[in-house]
């Protein structure tokens, strides 16, 4: 590894494709890049590493057009590169797939790409050559279909393609595996190993190292805002690029292994219709977590996860008996008397869902922690126990904030979802259940959470966790189950499942057809 | 260009410096409102705003101004904790009058006995009168989805020809030589909202109004029912999965608005006004609207921001018969404090981003 000045790595005897060097970008309060420089060669797939805030985001949105640096130059092609819009930067060659997809979900694939052009080509003519791209790159995608019918994989694609149809030079992507599910993601790294082959460069966002190590021929790690280290991914261990992008030595959790009480938590046969627009309904839903069992639910955005989680919390009500909490039918009851019968949980958005966006975070810890932590007495509010509640939570998951009186959206995503769990933990739960527990959360915070949910169900709790990120349910599940389409697949057991066998369960296979599809 | 960005967190300093800001901006751009009108506009602007506390009648004035001030904050309490909840009841000039009729017609039922429950079961009437006319768009809203914005607002309009009909007919003086208009309560003393104060034109309707400002403002901050009517406006996925029912909420907000609106015109009928006559209500009710927002949504804001217009009130009042001014320009003023406020408002939440183009030369 290369020490931390600027301008260092590059592609090994590559012609040199995009060279940034000594960029600063500062905004109030915070510095996002500092004197930061790498070399892109052409063809080259160079990963940007960093934890949650290191300032990856904020450097491709300068690449991008969409943020401009306060000092450093860049060059594209050998000419002065600075974009002032991304219109700019496509003309010249720059393209990005962002983590979240900007797609309007009642026009077809077709229509979503024509909008993102600056001079779309007649739609028969533009569906011809959607079709082509999508052939030449291995990428099926049919130009007709509504893309309120596409899967988040198939989304992503139509943005892939978007991109592709502009012949970039420089394709940027960020997190892009984040909603795909193994197979998916073979299909997007073959298509990545093509355009590299044909000259086109790819910046690849991502905190999975195992993809990054997997894909990329270059890295450059971000820590602080400042670059800290350059690295050949193929040749380091991703323990390796875990500890210089964290830059402290990392602990895998441990688990205790506890005596499997009671049945805690018990759905049987829930079927619900969604109440989100596009959403997916539930059908026949039926599983059982003991006291001290985490169960991981895998699938794919969009397979009603978000569904399973209103119907868990309470904000979804079904009849009484499809859920019980320690025996008691309890699917009745609304997200105040759930948490009075010990069911804690937390939704995937933070943002408006799980917190209030605008309020304090003392506010904040106010809206779930209210009758556990009996913070109202007699309908009044009693703030200073409020305040004690949510200080301890700051302390003990590490929240970096100034203070506790200050917007939950003043945090970064990661920080702000530490406050969250530990809102939710520290309640003395039996019963707890979390949708995406540390998406877009760095590697060490993610370890600390997934180290405290560990802690409270060897305490006793049952805990479902939803998870996109396969390894991390396979790292902290006793039992594993896919929702696919609304249904759940029956929870087996995670020792001894192989990655094939997860796939085919999320791919398609409703339960009793994995076995069948597995020869 | 310049740009807005968003503040990571809310300005502290814009949150108070909004309302002054406001009032200077809509003393400036009337002023050439009415300059274009060929009027002195300082001399408008002094008559407005300093004569009716310092001026020559500022004895009759200053009293007045409570009597304006108190329906306004009475009534922009009640919608100001309808709108923190983001339920839009823009109808209170017509639970105004409703109540007033309902509060009246208990008055006029017992008349001539003299009672000291008489007044007590007058307001409780307008309170109830209020309450039920804002409970037709709150149960259209939780039962058919319905918008209370157009409902209420169209109720006012019925309201106003249930008033019509009541001054005409079935509250009509019967000794009243034929006459549209009830009997005067200032003639009947059970029932009359009489001053406390009469050199500060306080009456119960202001006493009302302060007791209510200082207890919703216990509400909003201390209780658990304020919480989440803060928690519902500002994020209404959070307010369910915090456990708010919106249903309630919305019949509690609507309900406590529409009771509000309905004891201040209980409180103006019986006093200031005296009788239900066809144009006894002044727009009281749309005028709370603007003092709930000058106010911040906060009650005591909404005391200070009260009296603000209450001043404009009684000082338009003054520069229409002394100066000549038609009335409508006043209330051109009136809403232009409403259009800079909310302008202005804008700072609160983002700040101004001057282009980086002249740090980093040769953009575009």
């Amino acid at each position: 590894m290369t020490g931390t000045g600027t301008e260092k790595g590059g592609g090994a005897g590559r012609p040199e494709l995009l060279k940034i060097s000594g960029v600063t970008k500062a905004y109030p309060g915070v510095i996002a890049n500092s004197d930061v420089g790498f070399t892109v060669g052409e063809g080259e797939v160079h990963a940007l590493l960093g934890e949650n805030g290191a300032g990856k985001s904020t450097l491709v949105k300068m690449i991008y057009g969409l943020v401009r640096p306060d000092s450093g130059s860049m060059t594209f092609r050998g000419q002065p590169y600075q974009p002032a819009k991304p219109a700019e930067a496509r003309r010249l060659g720059v393209a990005m797939v962002f983590q979240h997809f900007s797609l309007f979900e009642a026009l077809n694939v077709a229509e979503n790409v024509a909008l993102g052009m600056e001079s779309p080509p007649p739609m028969r003519e533009l569906a011809s050559r959607i079709r082509a791209v999508s052939e030449e790159y291995g990428l099926p995608l049919d130009p007709a279909r509504m893309v309120g019918d596409l899967s988040a994989g198939e989304r992503q694609r139509v943005e892939i393609i978007r991109c592709l149809l502009q012949d970039p030079k420089l394709l940027i992507m960020d997190e892009p595996t984040s909603v795909l599910t193994p197979q998916e993601v073979e299909i997007l790294f073959k298509t990545l190993r093509q355009l590299s082959s044909e000259g086109t460069a790819i910046l690849y966002i991502s905190h999975k190292l195992e993809e990054i190590k997997a894909l990329c021929d270059e890295a450059t790690i971000l820590r602080r805002g400042k670059v800290v280290g350059t690295c050949t991914p193929r040749e380091r261990t991703a323990r390796e690029m875990a500890e210089l992008m964290v830059g402290t030595t990392l602990t895998p959790p441990e688990r205790h292994p506890v005596d499997k009480g009671e049945v805690a938590l018990g759905v049987s046969d829930l079927s619900v219709a969604s109440p989100i627009p596009f959403g997916t309904s539930l059908k026949n839903v039926s599983f059982t977590v003991a006291k001290g069992e985490v169960l991981g639910i895998a699938g794919v955005a969009g397979n009603g996860q978000d569904e399973l989680l209103l119907a868990l919390s309470g904000e979804l009500r079904v009849e009484p008996d499809r859920l019980r909490i320690a025996s008691h039918a309890a699917g009745d009851l609304g997200p105040v008397e759930r948490r009075k019968a010990g069911l804690v949980s937390a939704p995937e958005d933070r943002y408006g869902h799980a917190a209030a966006p605008d309020m304090s975070l003392i506010e904040n810890a106010f809206l779930t922690g209210a009758i556990r932590r009996g913070l109202v007495n007699r309908g009044f509010i009693d703030w200073g126990k409020t305040r004690a509640f949510a200080e301890e939570v700051i302390a003990e998951y590490d929240v970096r904030t100034p203070g506790p009186e200050v917007a939950a959206r003043a945090l970064s995503g990661g920080n702000l979802q530490k406050f969250l769990m530990g809102r939710e933990l520290n309640q003395s739960p039996s019963v707890i259940v979390i949708n995406q527990p540390t998406w877009g959360v760095d590697a060490a915070a993610a370890a600390a959470i997934r180290q405290a949910i560990l802690d409270r169900a060897a305490e006793g709790a049952a805990v479902v966790v939803i998870s996109q990120d396969l390894d991390e349910l396979l790292e902290v599940s006793d039992n594993f189950a896919v929702l696919n389409e609304g249904r759940l697949t029956k929870p087996v057991p995670v020792q001894g499942l192989t990655m094939d066998q997860i796939g085919l369960m999320m791919g398609g296979a409703h339960g009793m057809e994995v076995a069948h599809h597995a020869e | 260009m310049i740009r807005l960005e968003k503040r990571p967190n809310p300005s502290r300093f814009w949150l108070y410096a909004t309302p002054p800001v406001a009032v200077l901006l809509t003393m400036v751009v009337g002023g050439i409102l009415f300059a274009a009108m060929g009027k002195n506009p300082i001399e408008v602007i002094r008559t407005i705003f300093w004569d009716p506390i310092f001026g020559e009648f500022a004895f009759y004035l200053r009293g007045q101004l409570l009597v304006k001030a108190g329906p306004l904050i009475l009534i922009a309490i009640g919608l100001a904790l309808g709108f923190r909840a983001g339920i839009w009841n823009i109808g209170a000039e017509g639970q105004y009058i409703i109540g007033a009729i309902c509060g009246a017609a208990v008055g006029l039922a017992v008349f001539p006995t003299e009672n000291r429950l008489i007044f007590p079961a007058m307001v409780i009437a307008g309170a109830f009168g209020g309450w039920l006319w804002a409970m037709i768009p709150a149960i259209l809203k939780t039962r058919f989805n319905t918008n209370e914005i157009l409902v209420s607002l169209m109720l006012v309009y019925v309201a106003q020809t249930i008033l019509a009909k009541a001054s005409t007919s079935f509250l009509k003086n019967p000794e009243g030589m034929g006459f549209p208009g009830s009997r005067n309560f200032n003639t009947y003393p059970a029932a009359k909202n009489g001053y406390l104060i009469e050199s500060l034109g306080l009456h119960w309707g202001g006493v009302a109004a302060l007791v209510t400002a200082v207890l919703i403002y216990i509400l909003l901050t201390r209780h658990i029912a304020g919480f989440q009517i803060r928690l519902a406006g500002q994020a209404p996925r959070a307010a369910r999965f915090h456990g708010v029912n919106p249903t309630r909420l919305v019949v509690m907000c609507m309900g406590i608005s529409g009771a509000l609106a309905g004891l201040a015109g209980l409180f103006e009928v019986a006093g200031p006004a005296g009788q239900i006559s066809i144009d006894f209500n002044t727009g009281y009710g749309f005028t709370a609207i603007i003092v709930a927002f000058l106010g911040r949504l906060n009650p005591l804001g909404i005391v200070l921001a009260g009296f603000l217009m209450a001043l404009t009130y009684v000082g338009g009042e003054m520069a229409s018969t002394n100066l000549g001014l038609p009335s409508a320009a006043i209330q051109v003023f009136q809403g232009m404090l409403l259009f800079f406020l909310l302008g202005v408002d804008v700072l609160t939440n983002y700040r101004f981003r001057l282009p980086a183009a002249a740090a980093t030369a040769g953009a575009k």
